[in-house]
């Protein structure tokens, strides 16, 4: 037992826990955050993504004394109230079916997202492809993504006119 | 408004804590309701003592069977003219629950937004078996409609005496009961009879036949039934707020995790206790014939200690079953287990003699698995000497019998609680761990949480049976198809059912040994057409050793209907080339040489979904192969189509093959499709689509590896599935019933979700065949399997 310090979703937390417990159980079991789940434990499915200073990463084999910066989790995408974009587009689309998947897939295209706002769809396959669904709704994932890029798309330039003004 | 999938008692508040203003205040009153019905039913009212946050010791029981023949059991009605309605089935992510509560509201005559629909919780809900089968629209919102237009008769009768005017002058709409030519005299739903019981008797010799004394409205009538409300469970999918069953926490809750044996039919020769005694956290080894589970207090002590236990194993004394490689070369040879009548029509072998070409071919599917994405878990509480199940497993209420059963516990102390959970589509393991969790909380006296891990899952998991099958067929010189037969070998060993006591993993590993061993089945195909003389045979065969055995088979997703659908189709493309036809146009032909039709159409609804996939996708009619392509991509197109019941289907892949690797990626996909009635349009196309997929997914995929001892594809890398990479560009699903036909007002909602399972695979085959000339008979269509092939014929160079 060691004490670690995690910062999620804005708050800071000390837990005494083993420090190679990986992130995924400190998560779920000692903050109530269960927005990421158990999948496969191997870093292969991911269903238990979390971003750590903005990148996707697998909370499953990821020791907790080894996360170094911001968590972010599924409960820590809506900002004052307000659902993510992507989490919008995932009702618009009405993307899940059992859902099960859902934590990962929109954990991993925020990432996606936030690193090139306007993916191709090619981009956009690559990106996503590490990301396991049984339910097989990545047709429906990739349209969500797509509303939320085309939504960036058209943003981009009144952004970039702003910029040059 | 947003409502809940569920609500049971001990993450209620929990719920309301999480809730959005709205949804808490909706949710406060139908919980109240909920106790106080509960408490009405049972005679008994126990006040839930509080635990810490996220969970609440259970109440005792006993939970008897809630009444199905009272209508207070399927509808409540608040004074807020808001309504509950309590189903006996589960959501398995398909939107039921959001069609039944639009089938409901619709018979009820309450705007959808104004309703919550309860499921699967066999102490609160009655008891319609949960889910399986596509069964929900088709035979169990039935009885959900009947009680519904019950309690709008029962309610214009309370307003005609409350109003003093006779019924046939008053009309109903969204709970409000109005004079008619008189809209000042009225009165609601929640003033007639809000918070207060109906106390009325339905009839019916068991749930699916209940009724009441009104009709069900005919079609036309109905209003919200063809919209598409967004599902209700969705947002709480997306935002993390929805609790699952793999996120049940109770006051003192304990983890476990099973050992499993390292290879089938081993016998446990030791345990080391002392091996995990001093990790942190440790409980208890649980062990009892081959079953062995260790308990820790953490999630993760609970998989450390699991890995860290010594035990010794002693292998079986013959090999349990032959190696995969080998596997279709048993199948043809072992002895029969069981050979059902074949069905002949005419006479096939005179048919035989007198064609002018025969041809003959041999399919082949592996076992394959369920595989969710989440391993298979359950929580058990015994509290107070009950057991309470928190399950995700599909048929809630087989799983309270069989739980009862297995721990020799009388029905009425235990109940389950059916949560949310990874794809369900069949018998899946999540019902192996829910007798795993109630013996352990049985043996420990807590709450405990048990979950496989991902090995186990992908080795242990319940699969689909393998197939063999051998076709022939005969054409005349005109190129007709005039004798044809159909010869499947199903290797389907012990067929395990729903919640069967005996046969659950824990009970045969205890050396529970059931007397009569399930002899399982194969299947015929499922199309209409004309053959004149045809004879189709299912013979089955089993495993040598069928006990504790990770090659155990059971029903996966539209059971048998891609293992017999593959060959089928496929074989049908092969005659259409032999008749040198197109073979969408070889297909309508065997279809149109018939006018024998049955009630609902079956043949007509064929045809007509075979002509709008055709005109969806805009297909070019030719005979297949087409001529071989240049470069490394060659495309090309193929069509299936099969029924499951009433509904029926038809599906065009296109799909580009690299010569070079052997990959496959199917471009396009087009859908036209048959389910009689329509509850919910867009749900229905994603349940299609999701069917679809996950059909391609065991077409390029899925198959279960092992050798002679023990199963060896365990992770999503040995076990590949379907990925973002192998989606189609395109889907196009065409449903060619979106307007009911003005000939048939009444008509029927078909089980929609399984049906389209059935033809992707030989729609893929089909189309590797007119792109490559090459035919694939063995699934999945893996890159090395395609290109030993396109090499064998010679196709891989340019």
């Amino acid at each position: 037992m060691s004490t670690t310090t995690l910062k999620v979703n804005g708050k800071t937390h000390t837990l005494e826990v083993d420090p190679s417990t990986p992130l995924l159980y400190i998560l779920r079991n000692d903050l109530d955050l269960q927005g990421p789940r158990f999948g496969c434990g191997l870093g292969q499915c991911g269903a238990c993504t979390v971003l750590v200073n903005g990148m996707a990463i697998r909370s499953c084999i990821m020791p907790a004394s080894s996360v170094k910066g911001e968590i972010v989790t599924l409960e820590g995408l809506a900002t004052e109230g307000r659902l993510h974009p992507l989490q919008q587009a995932w009702i618009d689309e009405q993307v899940p079916q059992c859902g099960f998947c859902q934590n990962g897939q929109i954990m991993t295209a925020k990432a996606l997202l936030d690193k090139n706002p306007t993916p191709t769809d090619a981009q956009i396959r690559e990106g996503m492809s590490g990301v396991l669904c049984r339910c097989m709704t990545y047709y429906r994932i990739q349209a969500a993504i797509k509303r939320v890029a085309k939504v960036n798309a058209e943003a981009r330039p009144t952004r970039e006119k702003e910029a040059v003004a | 408004m947003r409502a809940f999938t569920n609500v049971p008692r001990e993450i209620e508040e929990a719920l309301e804590k999480w809730s959005v203003a709205p949804r808490r205040s909706f949710l406060k009153s139908a919980g109240l309701l909920a106790v106080s019905i509960g408490a009405a039913r049972t005679g008994l009212f126990v006040a839930a003592a509080r635990g810490k946050a996220g969970g609440t010791a259970q109440t005792a029981g006993p939970y008897p069977d809630i009444d199905f023949r009272q209508l207070d059991s399927w509808i409540v009605i608040h004074q807020d003219n808001t309504a509950t309605f309590y189903v006996g089935k589960t959501d398995c992510g398909q939107g039921t629950g959001t069609a039944f509560r639009q089938l409901m509201s619709d018979e009820l005559d309450i705007a959808y937004e104004k309703t919550a629909c309860i499921m699967g919780q066999t102490d609160k809900t009655v008891d319609q078996g949960g889910s399986g089968g596509s069964t929900a629209m088709e035979r169990d919102a039935w009885p959900m409609r009947r009680a519904a237009a019950e309690a709008r008769r029962v309610l214009l009768e309370m307003g005609s005496a409350q109003l003093g005017v006779p019924v046939e002058q008053l009309t109903v709409s969204d709970c409000v009961i109005t004079v008619n030519g008189d809209p000042q005299r009225s009165v609601t739903y929640g003033q007639l009879i809000g918070g207060k019981r109906f106390n009325v008797t339905l009839t019916g010799a068991n749930i699916g036949a209940i009724t009441g004394v009104a009709k069900v409205k005919p079609v036309q009538q109905l209003k919200i039934v063809g919209q598409s409300p967004q599902r209700y469970d969705i947002p709480a999918k997306v935002d993390g707020s929805l609790k699952w069953a793999v996120d049940v926490k109770l006051p003192g809750m304990v983890h476990a995790r099973n050992v499993k044996p390292p290879f089938a039919c081993a016998t446990l020769v030791s345990v080391d206790e002392s091996s995990v005694a001093n990790m942190p956290g440790f409980i208890k080894v649980v062990s009892k014939g081959n079953y062995v589970a260790v308990v820790c207090e953490r999630e993760e002590q609970a998989i450390n200690a699991s890995r860290r236990l010594k035990t010794t194993w002693e292998k079986p004394a013959t090999a349990p079953f032959p190696a995969s490689e080998d596997l279709f070369k048993y199948i043809r040879s072992a002895t029969p287990t069981n050979t059902p009548d074949p069905v002949v029509v005419g006479d096939p072998e005179a048919a035989f003699a007198g064609a002018a070409k025969i041809i003959e071919a041999d399919y082949e599917i592996p076992y394959q698995g369920h595989t969710a994405i989440a391993p298979a878990h359950a929580t058990a509480d015994p509290s107070n000497g009950q057991m309470t199940m928190y399950s995700n497993d599909m048929k809630a209420y087989g799983m309270r019998t069989g739980v009862a059963a297995f721990l020799g516990m009388p029905r009425e102390k235990v109940r389950v609680v059916w949560m949310e959970g990874p794809q369900g589509y069949g018998r899946t393991a999540a019902e192996d761990a829910g007798c795993e969790a109630a013996y352990l909380a049985r043996e420990l006296g807590r709450p405990v949480r048990v979950q496989w891990m991902r090995s186990e899952e992908t080795a242990w998991d319940a699969k689909g049976p393998a197939f063999a099958v051998k076709l022939r067929g005969g054409l005349d010189a005109e190129g007709r198809l005039v004798a044809y037969e159909y010869d499947a070998r199903s290797i389907d060993n012990n067929h395990i059912v729903y919640n069967d006591p005996e046969t659950v993993l824990i009970a045969q590993f205890m050396g529970m040994r059931k007397a009569t061993i399930n002899k399982g089945s194969a299947a015929i195909p499922s199309e209409m057409y004309a053959i004149p003389n045809r004879r189709m045979t299912m013979t089955v065969v089993s495993l040598p050793t069928v006990w504790e055995t990770p090659l155990r088979t059971a029903n996966l997703r539209a059971p048998n209907g891609p293992q017999s659908t593959f060959p089928a189709e496929s074989f049908i493309d092969e005659l259409a080339v032999a008749a040198k036809a197109d073979p969408f146009e070889f297909r309508l032909k065997l279809l149109t040489a018939s006018t024998d039709d049955d009630a609902s159409s079956r043949r007509a609804r064929s045809i007509a979904v075979m002509k709008a996939a055709a005109e969806a996708y805009g297909w070019d009619t030719r005979p297949s192969p087409k001529p071989l392509g240049a470069g490394d991509v060659l495309t090309g197109r193929g069509i299936a189509y099969a029924y499951l019941g009433q509904t029926v289907v038809a599906e065009i892949a296109e799909v580009e093959v690299n010569r070079k690797t052997g990959h496959v990626w199917v471009k396009r996909l087009v859908c036209a499709h048959d389910c009689g009635l329509i509850v919910n349009p867009q749900g229905l196309r994603h349940s299609i689509e999701g069917g679809m997929l996950y059909a391609l997914s065991r077409a390029l995929h899925e198959e279960v590896h092992f050798d002679t001892e023990k199963v060896t594809s365990v992770d999503w890398i040995s076990h590949p599935t379907l990925t973002h990479l192998d989606t189609p560009a395109k889907i196009d699903i065409v449903l060619v019933n979106g307007d009911p036909h003005p000939n048939r007002p009444d008509l029927a909602p078909y089980g929609a979700g399984e049906a389209s399972c059935k033809p992707m695979m030989a729609a893929v085959a089909n189309a590797i065949h007119d792109a490559t000339g090459v035919r694939i008979r063995r699934a999945p269509f893996r890159d090395a399997r395609v290109l030993a092939k396109l090499r064998a014929a010679g196709v891989q160079s340019v």
